[in-house]
């Protein structure tokens, strides 16, 4: 039986076993008197029997899947001895691939060497095998959980208790499994950041002022020798996401004032959603937004004023991500805001303050750590953001701090640097891995910076 | 004080202990002397009324104490004194506020001006979180009543002795307010509100969240304020009402049953409604 069968028997027998220990503990309740008599109420028995059907089959399942594969892998392999046998990685991958084609019907079997289709036919009852052991066991195994979750349903056995506890158990899972992934993913990223670091020092790709990510190709090629210094790149990232804040900091905190603040609530209730729609158009429509009417524009704008103005711009690829990020200030501010408590904008108004006068000198202060922790959470997403600035910010890495010219960011040449055919393990592609390393090390201070100020403001008012 | 006696008969359904329609007010209503008057004021949340025609004037310098169950329009009825219920949507208020003789809901009438005037001390305390001193600054500044910082801080220390906080807190005052203790916030909070010098402080139940050392503090404040300012206070405990204040007032779902002498109040109340309620029959 496939997997997914399997998986859908359990469910179902885990359904069963719900019902199965249910009705046996409102059995045993009808003759003591009903169901206050009962440790728990029924439908924890229920839940009782139905985790010990299911859980450990699943468990069982997980195993199983896991080492399955590698194990039959390793028993074939092991079975081709002859001058097919395999003697490096390469090769042992690629004769596997061989024998599985083969095994599944994928590759022809005439022509074949005997050997290879020996170990194919062994793969083939090998799997069988496998998938009925696996299907038999599970049935037992739920089957069998089964009983017993339902032969400990009595009046005192404490089944609220154990259910709680695998509950509590689950919920932890999940949390590792999100833990988990992001130190899996800062470990990959780390380790091929140390292997470009081995052909490219880290001082020059930290500090370096040039950004030309050319590596060659043959060993005699013109031009070859490329410089990874990501300061260009730094300076390119910093210098949207300025331009970006620069847009979006005082509209959204004006825009969340102003809701939270002065708009009735009619006003608030279309008001909020339209802002919010901002949030939910795609990046790449945000993207070519700036490249073909925003750029051209600000460009024509220049010229009337003698300024000469790139076509691709910093300043085209900020604005329009200032404008993408306003949403994200003004709901974040806009629900700090709306928190500060009534005390405070009543005891500021008694005073005889005017409306702005509150807002200025009390709301503002008091909802501050909120609003910086939007405002980081906001210069976190410009710097990461990459779809605008791919179309609209340019390719050159001018180490500048003039908006109007063209720059590159650090997202942008993570892009240009992994699409197209790459050869894996040379500098130019690990300079990637480098690059986002530095990016997530900089986001990520940002975050805990925020952080800080949140912990250090927080509790003020109460 | 010069309170003018207001005859009015005795109802004869007052046994049953409820209110007709058109119940007038029992007892010493009125003041040759009044700082604030209103007369036929209703005010509505809404489509619901809280408040049914009330005719009270509070005198110069006296302390006026409104009790009253919950929900019988205390709070509402202060707070439209200093229209604080401008803040509150929906609320609507109805009949002739003056203070001075000035109507308070006139059109052209500053908001500003007369918050400056009427100060208000709330319920739970509501220090800003600033410091000790620039709660206490918060008015003088916006009101421009300092020209320079040596003014500024003759201002704040007045206002913070005159609290009887100053030695409290003279050690710390660029620490925050919101550090204090709650009765020590109250006080904060009534330093605030005397900072700006107004004629009349509302007080609206400002011991219910203290202790009774905190609470026996606020009180003897608001006997020493009484000699500056005019005080109306709102409070749930009556023994709060007989100690602070000069009359009491009686509230009853939303209309004014009676305002006497606080002594008379609770030794021989003219209304049997209020003998009910300070007899604790109800509320």
């Amino acid at each position: 039986m496939a997997v997914t069968n399997i998986l859908i028997l359990v469910f179902g027998l885990g359904v069963f076993a719900f019902y199965l220990g249910r009705a046996r503990s409102l059995a045993i309740a009808k003759p003591l008197g009903g169901i206050r008599y009962l440790h728990s109420l029924p439908s924890y028995y229920g839940f009782h029997s139905a985790l010990w059907c299911a859980l450990p089959a699943l468990l069982l399942l997980a195993l199983w899947v896991v080492f399955d594969d590698p194990l039959i892998n390793s028993i074939v392999a092991d079975s081709v001895t002859g001058s097919q046998a395999a003697g490096d990685t390469a090769s042992y991958n690629l004769l596997m691939n061989k024998i599985s084609n083969v095994s599944a019907g994928i590759l022809p079997r005439d022509g074949r060497d005997p050997e290879i289709l020996a170990a194919a036919d062994l793969m083939t009852r090998l799997q069988t095998l496998s998938r009925w052991a696996l299907t038999a066991l599970i049935l037992t195994l739920s089957i069998t959980g089964l009983a017993w979750g339902w032969s400990r349903t009595s009046q005192v056995f404490r089944a609220r208790q154990v259910v709680e506890n695998v509950v509590e158990k689950l919920l932890l899972g999940c949390a590792c499994v999100a833990i988990l992934t992001t130190l899996g993913i800062v470990l990959s990223v780390l380790f091929e950041s140390i292997q470009f670091f081995r052909s490219v020092p880290i001082f020059d790709f930290v500090f370096g002022l040039e950004w030309s990510p050319q590596t060659a190709i043959r060993e005699d090629q013109v031009g070859s020798s490329g410089s990874f210094g990501a300061v260009p790149l730094f300076v390119g990232t910093l210098l949207v996401s300025a331009v970006a804040m620069f847009v979006a900091v005082p509209v959204g905190l004006m825009s969340a004032i102003y809701l939270a603040e002065y708009a009735s609530k009619a006003t608030r209730s279309y008001a909020k959603p339209a802002l919010e729609i901002l949030a939910g158009i795609p990046t790449v429509v945000y993207g070519f937004f700036a490249a073909l009417t925003v750029a051209p524009f600000l460009r024509d704008l220049g010229e009337s004023f003698g300024l000469s103005v790139s076509s691709e711009s910093a300043l085209a690829a900020g604005g329009v991500m200032g404008v993408m990020i306003i949403p994200f200030i003004s709901s974040l501010a806009d629900d700090v805001i709306t928190a500060v408590p009534q005390s405070m904008r009543d005891g500021s108004l008694a005073m005889g303050a005017t409306k702005s006068e509150t807002v200025r000198k009390v709301i503002i202060p008091a909802a501050l750590p909120g609003i910086v922790s939007g405002i980081m959470l906001a210069i976190s997403r410009a710097i990461g953001e990459t779809m605008i600035v791919v179309m609209a910010a340019g390719m050159a890495a001018n180490l500048t701090a003039n908006p109007m010219e063209s720059v590159t960011t650090v997202t942008v040449q993570i892009v240009t640097l992994l699409t197209g055919d790459q050869e894996f393990d040379s500098p130019k592609t690990l300079a990637a891995f480098a690059l986002g390393l530095m990016l997530f090390t900089v986001t990520l201070l940002l975050n805990i910076f925020a952080l800080q100020i949140v912990k250090k403001y927080r509790e003020q008012y109460e | 004080m010069n309170v003018k006696r207001e005859t009015t008969a005795k109802p004869a359904v007052m046994d049953t202990l409820e209110i007709s329609e058109h119940q007038a007010t029992v007892g010493h209503c009125f003041s040759d002397n009044a700082k604030m008057t209103m007369r036929n004021v209703n005010v509505f949340y809404g489509e619901k009324q809280a408040i049914f025609d009330v005719n009270v004037d509070i005198a110069k310098n006296e302390v006026i104490a409104m009790i009253g169950p919950s929900g019988c329009g205390k709070s509402t009825f202060l707070r439209s004194l200093n229209r604080m219920n401008d803040t509150v949507e929906g609320c609507r208020v109805e009949g002739d506020v003056r203070m001075d003789g000035e109507d308070l809901y006139a059109p052209k009438l500053d908001v500003v001006e007369l918050r400056a005037r009427v100060g208000m001390v709330f319920q739970k305390p509501n220090p800003f979180p600033k410091t000790i001193y620039d709660n206490v600054a918060y008015g003088p500044k916006i009101h421009g009543l300092a020209d320079t910082r040596v003014d500024l801080d003759e201002i704040v220390e007045n206002s913070l002795r005159k609290a009887s906080l100053w030695e409290e807190v003279k050690e710390r005052l660029h620490q925050s307010g919101t550090g204090l203790s709650g009765g020590q916030q109250q006080r904060l909070c009534i330093a605030r509100a005397i900072a700006v010098s107004p004629e009349v402080i509302l007080m609206d139940e400002p011991c219910s969240a203290l202790d009774p050392i905190a609470t026996a503090k606020i009180e003897e404040l608001i006997e020493e304020l009484s000699e500056n300012f005019t005080i109306a206070i709102v409070t749930h405990s009556m023994q709060q009402a007989a100690r602070v204040s000069h009359r009491t007032a009686y509230f009853h779902l939303g209309r004014l049953i009676e305002v006497n002498p606080t002594e008379q109040v609770f030794t021989m109340p003219e209304h049997d409604l209020t003998e009910a309620y300070i007899t604790g029959r109800f509320g």
